[in-house]
């Protein structure tokens, strides 16, 4: 990477390969009466010209097998309908993207246009459905708790909150955008693919569904991968598109977005709206809530987690780390023309810790209860583990409170409360945020999902080669999260070696015989799990062996520092790089009729929860409206931390996508649905400028689920910050009674709040 | 074929004679016709800063320029900074500050950090944030890349003072 010697899908060379450009939908809704092709056709360069009738009309449909759920198929090319604008319509295939492009602007769609359905205002005002199969344009609605007595126990709240939330539609943005690179190989009678995705084996299904392929004639493999954060774990409609090409014309194809791409075509996240209402006893203790939550989920169900993932999470994990006494809420996923949403980093839960520590933040001014006594008041304790909630949640040991009183001590010695009251024009505001993350969901919790392919196992093989050196295969696939560390620590661990002797491959459907990839915090829990369980099973067999060859028993036998030794004797050690060419090329000379070393491993625990509480501190300029996060501070719990600077990494990171989303990004749209941020000076990534220092600050609760004692980690980052970027800028509004209940927080919504106000 | 031009560059200290058509951008020349693929497109409008190169020892946006006006100039990408198997000072400090994650945007947070160093600067850390912020990263928060940019900019300074 640091050379410039990352491979990622783009930077494969493959000289023949020819290059996609998509046709788009200019608009939003409408129905297709004709497309023409043939001055595209003949263009220079031009290969093939490819609509939905050329590759015969496949789709991806992805399912739940729920009665309150609509499967809808998403065509690969659009052909009856559009249903966003960016919509791909027609593949030009060339022999450079230039040539590619300047074809493309020959094909001439004509659409009839129809009205868009944009936003949840527009679903309630009736506009015609998108899906026929859904002419209420509900693909699914979870009525997920039902509580007869919550009814009474808001009746009698001493406070009633009905509060309504909002939260924009941001993109995930990898600066990798998707891009794959297919060719069909007749020798192995494989359709190989490379692709950056997060989950190559659900690739593959897809495309072997999509093309009528057996599994085992797709392979995928997932290079270098420049970030994902959930928009590359669903099977991108384009990437299947040039991988129908590429069997088709038996010809290598590329396709590799551009940002105008990426922002308008891809998928999206979090488009949300929550109805609460939350009753509150005059001590500030939560009596019951009441949500009902509505996802504008766009034009289509990704596949393969489907639509619902957002609203599901949304009402099943709502109350995080509070207590909510009683407890219903409703999850719905409308369909409206924008392109579909995936599983973008947090899913859900940077909005609903952002409801649940606004209702909290709210019900602590309106009872005159100071902000952390409300949260002592709620939250689930020590002693109350494991917490069974009325989610149907079990929330095993976590360290909720003590999170948040080692949070607050942190601020106060820094100084924020000081810097909160300096008085120069600047209104200044604290934000703290509490929540657990579930991670890692195995394959019983994702069963409840009722997906028809549930996630949740993984397997890893290690085998050590003659010169001792060990080869790990996992089925997760990493983007930055370090795996190649981790899995290498893991595995070193278990066999006495240096880490540098261990190398990990990931990202191949060949090479890992399956796994479930990269998301949801769940790879080193998981994936690293299964690596060191197999581990462990190698390790047994290097101690049989060297029990053998050091005339001990095989229980006496430790291995350390590159050797295997006695246990308390250490003159009677043999080099671990001895024991593998010893079983490889000398095998007569043992009786143990070990002739590989190799062990595989499988781990699949049901889920757990990580926790953090988090602050900011911000300026609010009441002139300009705007808002500055200066200074960040996170104290979270992962359980047994693996290695410190890859979980602070992944914390800062994801704070910084967190604070974007709380105050500059939004996918904007005209009121006739085009998309008005189709480039990043428009789609507001925060720069280094925009992103304060963060201190991290970690409390280590071992998890007992887990192999490594390890919980997940990959999206508090995210999860925490827009609430507390937002309890800060509230605070920093309160002398003036104006509060802010969406995000994002743009300059706008703040002077118009404190507009009101005054 | 028309539009077609002969260009002379020199990158990384090496050579090479490249046709072109008036319309293809240097990012493009150096990855697909030179193979140096260590430079990356993120945005391709001019943005995102990943494929910053240095044009005659400033830094450009390679997917802004033409590869026909960098005819009988030098470039310096990612693959120039380090000498053989030895990671630059620069490339260390991103590795030891954990400056990068997916890796994908870090050759153009180097060769932005590069072209800034050579300029001999103070190196405090909000300059450094300053400067680094003309290009984007969506992994790190930016906080390792920072550190990374002010390590190198005091030890830099530490050397020429001697
Ligand atoms: S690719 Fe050139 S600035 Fe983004
Ligand atoms: S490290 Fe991934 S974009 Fe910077």
């Amino acid at each position: 990477m640091l050379r410039g010697a990352g491979v990622f899908v783009d930077d494969i060379a493959q000289p023949h390969a020819c290059h996609v450009a998509f046709v788009r939908s200019p608009v939003a809704a409408g129905r297709i009466t004709a497309i023409h092709t043939a001055a595209a056709k003949t263009a220079a360069g031009v290969r093939a010209v490819v609509t939905a009738d050329d590759i015969g009309r496949p789709a991806l449909t992805a399912v739940l097998e729920r009665d309150e759920f609509v499967p809808t198929a998403m065509p690969l090319l659009a052909h009856d309908k559009v249903r966003y604008a960016g919509e791909p319509i027609v593949a030009v295939v060339a022999d450079s993207r230039y040539l590619a492009e300047d074809a493309a602007e020959l094909v001439a769609c004509e659409i009839e246009e129809t009205a868009p359905v944009l936003s949840l205002a527009d679903h309630d005002a009736g506009v015609p459905p998108i899906h026929d199969e859904a002419p209420d344009g509900v693909l699914v609605d979870l009525q997920m708790f039902a509580d007869g007595e919550l009814a009474e126990a808001l009746a009698d709240a001493p406070l009633v909150l009905d509060e309504t939330f909002r939260s924009g539609r941001v993109a995930a943005a990898p600066l990798e955008g998707r891009a794959c690179l297919a060719q069909w190989q007749d020798r192995d009678d494989q359709l190989v693919v490379h692709l950056s995705t997060q989950v190559p084996h659900q690739v593959r299904t897809g495309i072997a569904a999509a093309l009528g392929l057996a599994e085992r004639q797709v392979r995928v493999v997932a290079p270098d991968v420049g970030g994902g954060f959930g928009l590359k774990c669903v099977v991108g409609r384009e990437e299947v598109v040039a991988a129908a090409i590429a069997r088709r014309l038996r010809l290598p194809v590329r396709w590799s977005e551009d940002r105008q791409e990426n922002l308008m075509g891809a998928c999206h996240g979090h488009e949300q709206e929550y109805r609460v209402r939350a009753g509150f006893a005059a001590d500030g203790t939560l009596l019951g809530v009441d949500a009902d939550i509505r996802c504008n989920i766009g034009a289509y169900s990704v596949y393969p987690f489907s639509c619902a993932v957002e609203p599901l999470m949304a009402a099943t994990e709502l109350p995080g780390v509070y207590k909510v006494g009683r407890y219903a809420a409703r999850g719905r996923g409308i369909a409206t023309n924008k392109p579909p949403t995936a599983p973008y980093r947090g899913v859900s839960r940077p909005q609903l810790v952002f409801v649940m520590e606004r209702l909290m933040d709210k019900a602590a001014n309106r009872l005159g209860i100071d902000r952390l006594e409300i949260r002592r008041r709620n939250t689930i304790r020590r002693e109350e583990f494991p917490y069974q909630g009325p989610n149907g949640i079990s929330y095993e040991l976590g360290s909720y409170l003590e999170a948040m009183e080692r949070c607050a001590t942190e601020i106060e010695q820094a100084g924020w409360w000081e810097r909160r009251k300096s008085d120069d024009g600047l209104l200044r505001g604290i934000g703290i945020a509490n929540f657990s993350e579930r991670t890692a969901y195995g394959t019983a919790t994702m069963g409840m999902r009722k997906m028809q392919m549930t996630p949740g196992f993984d397997v890893s093989h290690v085998r050590m080669d003659a010169s001792g050196d060990v080869t790990v295969t996992t089925g997760t696939c990493g983007h930055g999260q370090g795996h190649e560390t981790t899995f290498a620590q893991v595995v070193a661990d278990r066999l006495g070696v240096d880490p540098a002797r261990v190398k990990l491959r990931q990202g191949d459907t060949d090479l890992a015989s399956f796994g479930w990839g990269t998301w949801g915090s769940r790879s080193l829990v998981i994936g690293g799990g299964a690596a060191a369980v197999a581990a462990g099973r190698l390790a047994d067999q290097l101690r049989e062996i060297a029990g053998e060859l050091l005339e001990a028993d095989a229980a006496d036998v430790e291995l350390l520092d590159g050797h295997a030794q006695v246990r308390g004797v250490p003159d009677s050690r043999i080099g671990i790089d001895t024991l593998a060419s010893t079983v490889h090329f000398r095998s007569h000379t043992l009786t143990h009729d070990e002739q590989l070393l190799e062990a595989r491993g499988a781990a699949n625990p049901p889920g757990m929860f990580s926790n953090a509480t988090h602050a900011a501190l911000v300026e609010v300029d009441p002139g300009t409206g705007d808002t500055k996060v200066v200074d960040y501070l996170v104290v979270e719990d992962c359980g047994v931390v693996i290695n410190p600077m890859i979980v602070d990494g992944q914390v800062r990171g994801g704070v910084a996508q967190g604070i974007a989303a709380a105050l500059y990004e939004e996918m904007t749209y005209s009121p006739d649905g085009q998309p008005l941020t189709g480039t990043f000076m428009d789609y507001l990534m925060p720069t280094a400028s925009e992103i304060p220092p963060i201190a991290v600050h970690h409390l280590v609760t071992p998890c007992e689920l887990t192999e490594t004692g390890a919980k997940g980690m990959g999206e508090g980052g995210t999860i925490g910050a827009p609430a507390a970027v937002v309890a800060a800028v509230n605070d920093a509004l309160r002398d003036y009674g104006a509060e802010i209940d969406s995000i994002p927080v743009r300059p706008a919504d703040v002077l118009c709040v404190l507009r009101e106000s005054a | 074929m028309k539009d077609q031009h002969l260009v002379t560059l020199d990158v990384n200290g090496r050579e090479y004679e490249v046709v072109l058509e008036s319309r293809r951008t240097l990012a493009d020349v150096l990855r697909q016709d030179l193979g140096l693929t260590g430079t990356h497109l993120g945005c391709e409008h001019g943005i995102c800063g990943a494929c910053t190169v240095l044009l005659d020892g400033e830094p450009v946006r390679s997917c802004l320029v033409f590869g026909v006006q960098a005819d009988g100039r030098s470039v310096r990408t990612v693959e120039g900074l380090a000498d053989g198997d030895e990671l630059s000072d620069l490339q260390q400090a991103f590795s030891r500050c954990h400056g990068l994650q997916c890796g994908f945007c870090t050759p153009g947070f180097l060769m932005l950090a590069e072209a800034y160093l050579d300029t001999e600067p103070a190196g405090d850390p909000e300059e450094v944030r300053d400067v680094v912020s003309a290009n984007l990263c969506r992994c790190t928060g930016y906080q390792g890349i920072v550190e990374a940019v002010t390590e190198v900019a005091a030890a830099r300074r530490k050397q020429r003072d001697g």
